[in-house]
């Protein structure tokens, strides 16, 4: 019921920055917007298996790489809407993310992370060594220029990129608020206790790892309409894998308005970067606030508030 | 004699070359209180993780309420109705206090055949069970607010949370003063008779003497006595493993 008003208030929201985007009549604003609620997605994906169960994924561009690879796969197959790739690409990395916690299950901390990043490279090997999705060429995508009732093409996809952040942080808001929220937070806490009082651990980090997987496919099935020449090292992009650690660390991994926070946060700083100094600067401001980060307010920015909110109660 | 409640039937455990149970047999019927102790190092919380699942034992087997459970995982177990306190507390760091008992309500007890609890049955049955404990005014703490007598007594009160038949304490009174160990052995026979069967591991003799109407001894992960209490503690074997020759 409230989680139905949160959508609404949600939907009103991105309606609103849909339309002031409009108003502002250059594209650029659509380039950068888009890049932006592309990793509010992504980061919110993350969180859901690294900030709510614990389990830190560093292979979070696998994910998005599968999903785009997806894409090119379909289209040129035979080109489908959009909305439907997103559909299959979150198929895709789904069940990508269930083989994953399955082989993962007995592996906490560092090895399970490690184990993450070496899927990554035998993913982002076997897609290079793949000819029919371009291997280590690439692959083109011509994009229309135009889209009927919306206009320029890059609104679409804008669009689309908005519609997929509301359902992402609609579903992290509303796992927080529910049984498996609290089945998620003592996997976090403490594996052996959470089985001692009934929780089946393996099931929900298999939960975990297949909707975390699925969200990151669907952010990244439009990118090959967005990016036009898809290419595996821009697929499976380092910063893909550390923007989508770093922005719910900076933001707080608590909650559903963390990730939000940080994505919003170093996505817009990013690409300001890009446009006045360089794109090359981009890890550089990342690691930097993370260094920060983790040393001024190790629980984000969300941790900072609620401690502060905290002190000024008592 | 109606089938026991628990039944251990030769339980081995060993860690590479070390022996921690060496082929333990024992049953515990339905409404019964019992002690179960052994020198540090005898293999208790082995045989405890054994029973409950947490690790796996090479040989033997474990029955409980009429069923092996052996090939069962742990949350199987605690949903057929076994519960455990930890011997060291292990609270949901993250959750407050109230919310660390709701996730048994909720995945042990709304797990089971039959009617699911509404959310406010839930909070009334995290209230009534903080007042149980007395950590009622700590409701919406964070475990990391709490004395370690309240930790010990959360941990009390998250196993119990899981509405058990058969609730195994480790060690829940190590560290806690003469009053407080008099409180939760009193606890601990109340749920008795309201019909749990307990199995109580422990140090402090005065309260183990107190609560048991049977008690296990372990020694070097065999068992040694199995008996009423006053009998086991005269029985020379189980004097010379705890004083020596």
């Amino acid at each position: 019921m409230r989680t139905r008003v949160f959508l609404l208030v949600l939907i009103a929201v991105a309606a609103v920055v849909f339309f002031a985007a409009r108003l502002v009549s250059n594209d650029y604003v659509f380039f950068a917007g888009y890049t932006v609620l592309q990793f509010v997605v992504l980061a919110t994906a993350w969180n859901i298996l690294g900030g709510y169960t614990g389990y830190v994924n560093f292979g979070s561009a696998a994910f998005f790489a599968l999903g785009a690879y997806a894409t090119v796969f379909l289209h040129k197959l035979y080109p489908l809407p959009i909305p439907l790739l997103i559909v299959t690409g979150g198929i895709v990395s789904g069940i990508v993310g269930f083989g994953m916690g399955y082989l993962t299950l007995r592996l906490r901390g560092a090895f399970f992370a490690i184990a993450t990043l070496a899927l990554a490279i035998v993913l982002q090997t076997l897609v290079v060594n793949w000819d029919y999705v371009g291997g280590s060429r690439g692959a083109y995508i011509i994009r229309p220029n135009e889209i009927a009732f919306i206009g320029p093409y890059i609104q679409y996809l804008f669009l689309l990129m908005l519609a997929l952040a509301v359902i992402a942080l609609t579903i992290a808001r509303g796992i927080e608020r529910s049984q498996l929220g609290y089945g998620f937070a003592t996997i976090r806490d403490d594996e052996l206790a959470a089985e001692a009082s009934g929780v089946p651990t393996l099931r929900l980090k298999l939960v975990a790892t297949t909707m975390s997987g699925a969200l990151m496919g669907m952010a990244g099935a439009p990118f090959p309409y967005y990016i036009g020449y898809l290419q595996p090292s821009s697929a499976f992009a380092l910063d893909y894998a550390v923007n989508s650690i770093a922005m719910p660390m900076i933001g707080g991994t608590t909650s559903w308005v963390g990730p939000l926070i940080g994505a919003i946060l170093l996505g817009s700083l990013q690409q300001i970067a890009t446009v006045t100094i360089s794109s090359a600067v981009n890890l550089l401001i990342v690691g930097l606030l993370l260094v920060a980060f983790v040393i001024i307010a190790p629980n984000g920015i969300v941790g900072l508030v609620q401690g502060w909110m905290r002190g000024r109660a008592k | 004699m109606a089938s026991p409640l628990l039944e251990v039937t030769a339980v081995s455990k060993r860690f590479g070359g070390f022996v921690a149970l060496d082929g333990i047999d024992f049953t515990v019927a339905e409404g019964e209180r019992v002690g179960l102790i052994g020198p540090n190092g005898s293999g208790k919380s082995t045989l405890v993780n054994c029973i409950c699942g947490t690790l796996v034992n090479e040989t033997g087997s474990v029955r409980f309420n009429g069923e092996t459970v052996d090939r069962l995982l742990t949350h199987e177990r605690t949903r057929r109705g076994m519960a455990r306190s930890f011997q060291l507390p292990r609270p949901f760091t993250t959750l407050t206090v109230a919310d660390n008992l709701r996730v048994p309500l909720l995945y042990t007890v709304n797990a089971r055949p039959g009617r699911a609890l509404s959310p406010a049955e839930l909070d009334a049955r995290c209230v009534e069970l903080l007042q149980l404990v007395g950590l009622a005014d700590k409701a919406t703490h964070l475990p990391r607010d709490l004395t370690q007598v309240e930790m010990r007594k959360l941990e009390l009160a998250r196993a119990m949370a899981a509405e058990p038949k058969l609730l195994i304490a480790d060690e829940s009174m190590a560290g806690l003063s003469h009053s407080e160990v008099d409180d939760i052995v009193g606890l601990l026979i109340r749920l008795n008779e309201r019909g749990i069967t307990i199995i109580l591991i422990e140090h402090i003799m005065r309260a183990v003497m107190r609560f048991s109407q049977r008690l296990i001894v372990l020694v070097s992960g065999k068992k040694i006595a199995d008996g009423t209490p006053d009998t086991v503690i005269r029985d020379t074997e189980v004097e010379r493993a705890y004083i020596g020759q």
